[in-house]
């Protein structure tokens, strides 16, 4: 009898899971609203804010820097973090711990205290507002993640397979490219889904490096509740959520992504 | 034994690999993500303190003579010494808040059946996929003057005015603490590994109710997620910028709000680069009290 879970307890479980889940239910019925400002409940219904998000040009545009920014980020965090990961997981050197803390260790600064000291680099640097300054930006905010997972990934394929195929006579090379590679294909594909979402996302960064000219849909999206309260926002989130869970699903449906984390 | 005498030179040298110090297929591997650590962490760091004890002129064109000048301003000042202060209490009133509505969600998972345990772990992780701007627009939407409250409210007939939700201390606490439940969520389940529910039975058999196996068996069990997660989420409070932006409508003053206004609209960069520092030292606090705490644990 001790450790069942009597019903006061599962209303109050409940109600927290109402409590938490809220502002995002509450969004879907908001999107269509027909109103011309904020009301809930809304007080005539429509698809009007998702045909005037889709005609916000700097909503579009936003969209595909974004898009185009995240995919670059991607291929760029994937490219740095396996080869880091690799030399960290699988090779012993002097100051491995060290290498392995700094590279981390963008995860444990609150991000606006590191976007601000970007700023101060880039500014110096002429990366304000330019897609590669974002690029950079955001590869700090996905590295730690990409090493972390891979690292993970590495140590629990025994060394003994890449081993054989080196007995084998395989260049270090080909082991790397036949062997290590495909076994860590579902850490690989986490950190790449992670990274995408991760810069997708990205706003504290963002807001101090952006400008008028170049503006991310997060930071854009974030621009547009400060200054007017008005049901689009709520069609936006709509369609990212919407879009969020899709690509979640392909993912737990190739590879599953309990997996790919690694339970 | 004749196969081992015949290894290829590979497999000689990669024996001996660990004896090598920097061998340069280490070096090349490191080096890229070691550019961009640089140029995005270990730079703008430097520059960030370098820049806190710089003076600046008015309008913001910095110079190059050192000062204490933007710290000693920090304390001397009272608007500032009122943002570290709110900040402090509004962090710790959302940690133990968070704590407590996180807590019921992690012992239910606890309890509750596998197949029932992965689905809510899922719904409880969920959230955090979604970003936190539209996150705090929905609690906009549910708390502002004419949202789901304040309008259930006034039809209901129990108010005649809609009561202030939002734009003041009330709202950013409110949407922080829900923001922040998922990550406290995740360290006490990661920490109620212990919690065997013999030791609940053993109790109970000596006589002790719901309450005191509550307070004696299971609380103590789990304080090292408790710990961990009242870490976490303070150190996320004091450093979140969004939700108080959005929610507090400018009128609630953080030392978050204050480095972003600091920068980008008074551009004065020396103070909030003198911000952030403090912003830091508060990190390093925290992490210090949390350390002390969990080394009594064990």
């Amino acid at each position: 009898m001790i450790g069942r879970i009597g019903l006061p307890f599962r209303i109050l479980v409940i109600f927290l899971y109402l409590f938490l889940l809220a502002p995002i239910l509450v969004v879907l019925p908001l999107s269509f609203s027909n109103d011309s400002y904020l009301t809930f409940p809304p007080e005539s219904w429509g698809v009007r804010w998702y045909v005037a998000m889709f005609q916000h040009a700097g909503l579009i545009n936003a969209f595909w820097l974004s898009l185009g920014i995240a995919s670059v980020v991607t291929a760029l965090s994937l490219a740095i973090g396996i080869p880091a990961a690799y030399a960290i997981g699988r090779h012993e050197f002097r100051g491995k711990e060290f290498v392995l803390s700094l590279f981390t260790a963008p995860l444990l600064l609150p991000s606006i205290v590191l976007g601000l000291a970007i700023l101060l680099v880039f500014v110096q640097a002429r990366l304000l507002g330019t897609v590669t300054g974002l690029i950079i930006a955001h590869l700090i905010v996905t590295t730690p993640y990409v090493i972390r997972i891979v690292i993970t990934s590495l140590s629990t394929l025994p060394p003994s397979v890449e081993e054989a195929a080196t007995m084998l006579g395989a260049s270090p090379l080909t082991v790397f490219r036949r062997i290590t590679l495909p076994l860590m294909a579902p850490g690989i594909v986490a950190s790449a889904a992670l990274s995408f979402l991760l810069s997708f996302d990205e706003v504290v960064i963002s807001l101090f490096i952006t400008g008028p000219r170049l503006t991310t849909l997060p930071v854009e999206i974030f621009n547009y509740v400060e200054s007017q309260t008005d049901p689009m926002t709520a069609a936006i989130s709509v369609v990212l959520v919407t879009a969020t869970l899709l690509i979640i699903m392909l993912i737990e449906r190739t590879l599953g992504l309990s997996r790919t984390i690694g339970k | 034994m004749s196969a081992i005498t015949h290894m290829p030179a590979d497999i000689a040298a990669a024996a001996t690999a660990p004896k090598r110090r920097f061998p340069l297929t280490i070096v090349l591997l490191l080096v890229p993500m070691a550019v961009v650590n640089l140029a995005a962490f270990v730079l703008p760091v430097l520059r960030l303190g370098q820049i806190s004890f710089l003076e600046s002129r008015s309008g913001g064109v910095l110079t190059d003579v050192y000062t204490f000048k933007n710290y000693l301003d920090f304390f001397t000042d009272s608007f500032n010494f009122g943002l570290v202060i709110n900040s402090l209490w509004i962090s710790f009133a959302v940690t133990i808040a968070t704590l407590v509505c996180a807590y019921p969600i992690a012992l239910f998972l606890h309890r509750v059946s596998p197949v029932w345990r992965n689905v809510l772990f899922v719904i409880t992780v969920s959230p955090l996929l979604v970003s936190s701007v539209v996150r705090t627009y929905g609690w906009m939407v549910l708390l502002g003057d004419q949202g789901l409250i304040n309008g259930s409210l006034l039809s209901m007939g129990l108010i005649a005015e809609p009561i202030r939700l939002i734009n003041n201390t009330l709202g950013v606490f409110i949407g922080l603490v829900e923001i922040l439940i998922p990550y406290m969520a995740l360290a006490l389940i990661a920490g109620f590994g212990k919690l065997d529910q013999s030791l609940e039975e053993a109790a109970a058999s000596l006589g002790a109710n719901a309450f005191t196996r509550f307070r004696r068996i299971i609380f103590p069990l789990t304080l090292p997620g408790v710990a961990l997660g009242c870490l976490l989420c303070f150190v996320l409070a004091i450093s979140s910028f969004i939700t108080p932006k959005l929610l507090g409508g400018g009128r609630v003053f953080l030392l978050a709000t204050e480095i972003f206004d600091q920068a980008i609209i008074q551009l004065e960069w020396p103070r909030a680069a003198a911000t952030s520092v403090i912003v830091l030292i508060i990190f390093g606090f925290a992490l210090a009290v949390y350390s002390r705490v969990v080394r009594r644990f064990d």
